[in-house]
């Protein structure tokens, strides 16, 4: 991340949803009920790099996809692609945005029209745009997409239905590098797929990012494939972002306790039969979440400062930035959190005794 | 059954086959009226099936007159669809006030039987035509009645599978690359929403055959310059107890194989349509 | 003596076109008491495995071949009644999405006596205290008022812990998960894994736990069979499967998944897919896919061989263990 300007820049990113009652009753002042889906998040991305956007459901990683490439209208100055503040950008400026930003989706069954043919699907962008003309350029475009992500110049005349779900998410891919872009959003792009396909897919992004000097934003749940093809990692918790910082860090030290319970959560292939530690509580309701920081529920290190106070993210001693009052009081470090982790490991690692 | 379809439709689109001219004032002869079938004991051999009160053929004016009955129907049906279609896409699109100011006028208009409506509409052509012109309009006054009555079971299909189809990944990608709403609506919601609607059209166009009988066998419909089945089964019914049954049977019987012809072909479509639908 | 035990069962599928074979010559042995993994990719016949135990498979599925026993008796060839009240009282199930496998019109607490009283010889009274208990065993604060809630007013979580408690309510002695945690979020996974196997030491259950999910067996499974196109290729240990696999397609598995403390950047993959059910390869089904096949690959299912508990399924490694 050390470009001269980062290819997008994210700031104060905000989304809130109406739902108040439609009803009578809520014309006539009845109670307004926001969802903040994404509540004020920071952060940039260097050309060429990967931005891995972790956390669960209802944290708001889906909402900043959407936000990013433009389905929702953004705030002035939220959002800066290339220099650009995109909430700026309407007509003809707008769609040029809409050609350098493109989108990989989470379900390879819906995300492709069952009535179009393969080549119509892989083509539609470079129409839109009107990049190629009709007939021979836009079919030797095509097939060299097709051979690109893996696939053949015959299965252009294909359906979707005819390709098993790894297929169909390399035909998605080959979809969104059509019109030559420069960055693209992937929302959970693998989390449909089987493992030893998983591992194909995230392997073919990342050869195409070293090919096209590609920018990825990459959201999942799956904190493996994250640590996988990530430069840098965000992480979310209903709505905000708690720590942020290179992939290495975040996700091998981390500095914010709801990371580093995260992380001892994830079941983990070599971690044997450790007496794991789960997280208590449920993840808070994002149209009343709680109070101060939105963790203070779940964290055993909270304090009277976290029930009334959000915090802000701030750099840590360990590295990475982080929403943390009990890290930047100094009442927690990383070294701390590491160490309780170890601790309900260490017992069982050895022999692999059963609990 | 599918036999069946295939000859009934195959012999309305030869009309022009038919022996004789029933409808052309010169050609009949009204010394022949009343001729029972061939089969029977005074049946002439050029009027296979019989003639009517005026001498025309009843083979051909059953020929030429489910010629118009379908005419009819098909007409009705392509209008009704296509503006139902449209309707339901730009209800779905658009959401909002469109949206509800168009399901309420369906609404409102589901109360009433599609029959009286179509009463209506025809009546009030008719007493805004002038009376030379009745005859001449008929044909298009009971289309544009029928298909005005018709249009809302497509307008609601269509509004629920596309309002389905617009949540789904693959229209949100072709907004993310920049698709026009037209191109979206168009080329990506259309295709995948119009197998009911074919589906419901065959069905459609038995439903409006139907009712343009119904019209016509009370006298606001076609002419019996221009007869549809309807029209000829009104003709014989004030024979039918006197002897001469030949007269509203035959167009009555044509008009029940058709309707049951074109309602398997409506179940063939439905159930050929509906395993493809994922 | 083994609890539950599938000898050589074999699941066919008939269709328009012929004979799908959903399950082949599938033979797995269930302790009591024991945790066994059932691990593999979709397609691979894990759940139909789960499903033939229960009697659950969806027609025209039927089981062709083969037998399975519960506690030394045949309960693959049960009528319909006698298999009701095996399912339940003897084999409890949890299956993947808690939405569904609640009924949305009553009150957990209704569902939960229901089924109590279906199986055990309990009156009403001793029923809710039961289900009270069961509550406060699968950690749901509040039990008394949970009773008298209805499932949507949970959290995905909680109804996952009250779908436990279903299953272990009238004290069955084999439970099969089907993907129990693969709906849930990453932090509620590891509470309703956490509280799946302390239920299970405590109450003495035996589980088959039926996964995609690799790590989730590696921490939580005693034995794990891997499945691939309806055939057990290996079986044995966890630590010995996870760690030492021997079959090339175990291997190739284990080194695709990705991990948070890996120093490459590229993942090992392996080509191509699980094949359908209608294209499975003849011989050894992972052979197009396999690095070291060889031409009699493609003519011989190998069968299951190996020293001990750990035993794999392929021609070519099992001559170098």
């Amino acid at each position: 991340m050390g470009a001269p300007h980062p290819l997008l820049e994210v700031r104060g990113l905000a989304r809130h949803f109406d739902v108040s009652e439609r009803s009578l009753r809520g014309l006539f002042g009845g109670q307004r009920k926001f969802l903040r889906a994404v509540d004020g998040v920071d952060f940039a991305i260097g050309r060429g790099t990967t931005f891995g956007l972790v956390g669960e459901s209802g944290c708001g990683k889906s909402t900043i996809a959407k936000c990013v490439v433009g389905l929702y209208a953004p705030a002035p100055r939220s959002i800066r692609f290339d220099g650009l503040d995109v909430a700026e950008q309407v007509g003809p400026a707008a769609k040029r945005l809409k050609r350098r930003i493109q989108m990989v989706y989470q379900d390879p069954y819906s995300s492709l029209n069952p009535r179009w043919r393969v080549r119509d699907i892989i083509a539609e962008p470079i129409r839109v745009h009107r990049l190629l003309p009709e007939g021979a350029p836009l079919r030797q475009r095509v097939a060299d997409l097709l051979h690109c992500v893996g696939l053949g110049e015959g299965d252009g005349a294909k359906f979707p239905h005819e390709f098993s779900g790894g297929q169909r998410q390399r035909i998605a891919i080959a979809r969104a590098l059509s019109s030559d872009p420069e960055f693209i959003v992937c929302d959970e792009p693998t989390s449909a797929l089987d493992v030893s396909v998983q591992a194909q897919i995230l392997n073919l992004m990342i050869d195409l990012q070293r090919q096209f000097g590609l920018t990825y934003l990459f959201i999942s749940h799956n904190l493996a494939a994250v640590a996988a093809v990530s430069d840098a990692v965000g992480v979310m918790y209903l709505g905000r972002l708690v720590e942020r910082g290179p992939a290495r860090a975040v996700l091998g030290q981390p500095g914010h306790p709801y990371t580093s319970m995260l992380l001892e959560a994830v079941p983990d292939v070599d971690g044997g039969s450790r007496e794991r530690r789960a997280i208590d509580g449920e993840l808070p309701n994002p149209i009343s979440p709680p109070s101060g920081c939105a963790f203070h529920p779940r964290c055993p290190h909270a304090n009277e400062r976290c029930r009334r106070e959000q915090p802000e993210l701030l750099t840590s001693a360990g590295g990475t930035d982080v929403a943390c009052h009990a890290i930047a009081e100094g009442r927690l470090s990383a070294d701390m959190l590491t160490a309780s982790r170890s601790a309900a490991t260490t017992g069982t690692e050895r022999g692999w005794e059963r609990s | 059954m599918m036999a069946t379809v295939i000859i009934v439709l195959a012999a309305v689109f030869a009309p022009w086959l038919a022996p004789h001219t029933p409808f052309d004032a010169d050609s009949v002869n009204l010394g022949d009226a009343f001729t029972p079938p061939v089969w029977a004991a005074e049946g002439m051999r050029t009027y296979i099936l019989g003639t009517d009160g005026q001498g025309r053929d009843m083979l051909s004016a059953l020929m030429f007159g489910s010629r118009t009955s379908l005419l009819v129907g098909l007409a009705v049906v392509l209008i009704s669809a296509t503006t139902g279609v449209a309707l339901g896409l730009s209800c779905a699109y658009f959401g909002g006030l469109l949206d509800s100011f168009i399901m309420r006028a369906a609404d409102v208009q589901l109360t009433f039987p599609s029959i009286l409506i179509a009463l209506l509409v025809d009546g009030l052509t008719r007493a805004a035509l002038p009376r030379e012109m009745h005859d001449a309009m008929a044909l298009y006054v009971v289309i544009a009645s029928l298909s005005l009555a018709n249009w809302v079971q497509y307008a609601r299909i269509v509004r629920g599978a596309a309002m389905v189809e617009l949540r789904k990944d693959y229209v949100e990608a072709a907004h993310v690359t920049g698709a026009s709403a037209r191109a979206i609506m168009f080329g990506h919601v259309l295709p995948n929403v119009v197998s009911p609607v074919l589906v419901i059209g065959t069905l459609g166009l038995a439903l409006a055959m139907i009712n343009e009988a119904t019209l016509s066998y009370l006298g606001v419909g076609m002419p019996i310059t221009q007869p549809s089945l309807g029209t000829l089964i009104r003709n014989g019914n004030d024979f039918l107890f006197s002897g001469e049954w030949w007269i509203a049977i035959f167009p009555g019987a044509l008009l029940v194989v058709m309707v049951l012809a074109i309602n398997l072909l409506g179940d063939w479509a439905r159930r050929v349509l509906n395993p493809r639908l994922r | 003596m083994a609890l539950l035990e599938l000898r050589r069962v074999r699941v066919e599928f008939p269709n328009r076109w012929g004979t799908l074979v959903a399950l082949d010559d599938v033979s797995l042995e269930l302790a009591p008491g024991e945790i066994l993994g059932v691990v593999g990719e979709s397609g691979a016949g894990k759940s139909m495995t789960g499903a033939a135990v229960m009697q659950l498979l969806p027609p025209p599925a039927r089981i062709a071949a083969g037998e399975i026993l519960l506690e030394g008796r045949r309960i693959d060839d049960l009528p319909a009644a006698a298999m009701d009240k095996i399912r339940g009282r003897k084999i409890g199930a949890i299956f993947q999405d808690p939405l569904t496998s609640l009924n949305p019109l009553f009150t957990i607490g209704d569902q939960i006596e229901e089924t109590i009283r279906t199986h055990l010889p309990v009156g009403a009274a001793e029923a809710r205290e039961r289900a009270l208990n069961l509550l406060r065993e699968v950690g749901i604060p509040a039990p008394a008022q949970r009773l008298s809630a209805y499932p949507h007013e949970l959290s995905g979580g909680m109804r996952q812990r009250v779908v436990i408690a279903l299953a272990l309510c009238a004290e069955p002695s084999v439970i099969i998960a089907d993907e129990p945690t693969t709906a849930l979020d990453v932090s509620i996974q590891a509470q309703v894994i956490v509280l799946l196997k302390r239920l299970c030491r405590q109450h003495g259950t035996a589980v088959l736990l039926i996964t995609h999910d690799m790590g989730i067996i590696a921490e939580t499974a005693d034995r794990v069979a891997v499945m691939y196109a309806g055939r057990v290729i290996e079986i044995g240990p966890v630590d010995g499967v996870v760690r030492r696999p021997c079959h090339p397609y175990t291997k190739g598995l284990m080194a695709a998944i990705p991990r948070l403390h890996r120093s490459e950047q590229r993942l090992e993959q392996i080509p191509g897919a699980m094949p359908s059910l209608a294209d499975i390869p003849p011989g050894c089904a992972f052979h197009p896919r396999c690095g070291i096949a060889v031409e009699n690959c493609s003519r011989k299912v190998p069968s299951l061989h190996g020293r001990g508990l750990h035993r794999h399924a392929c021609a070519l490694t099992a001559e170098a263990t």
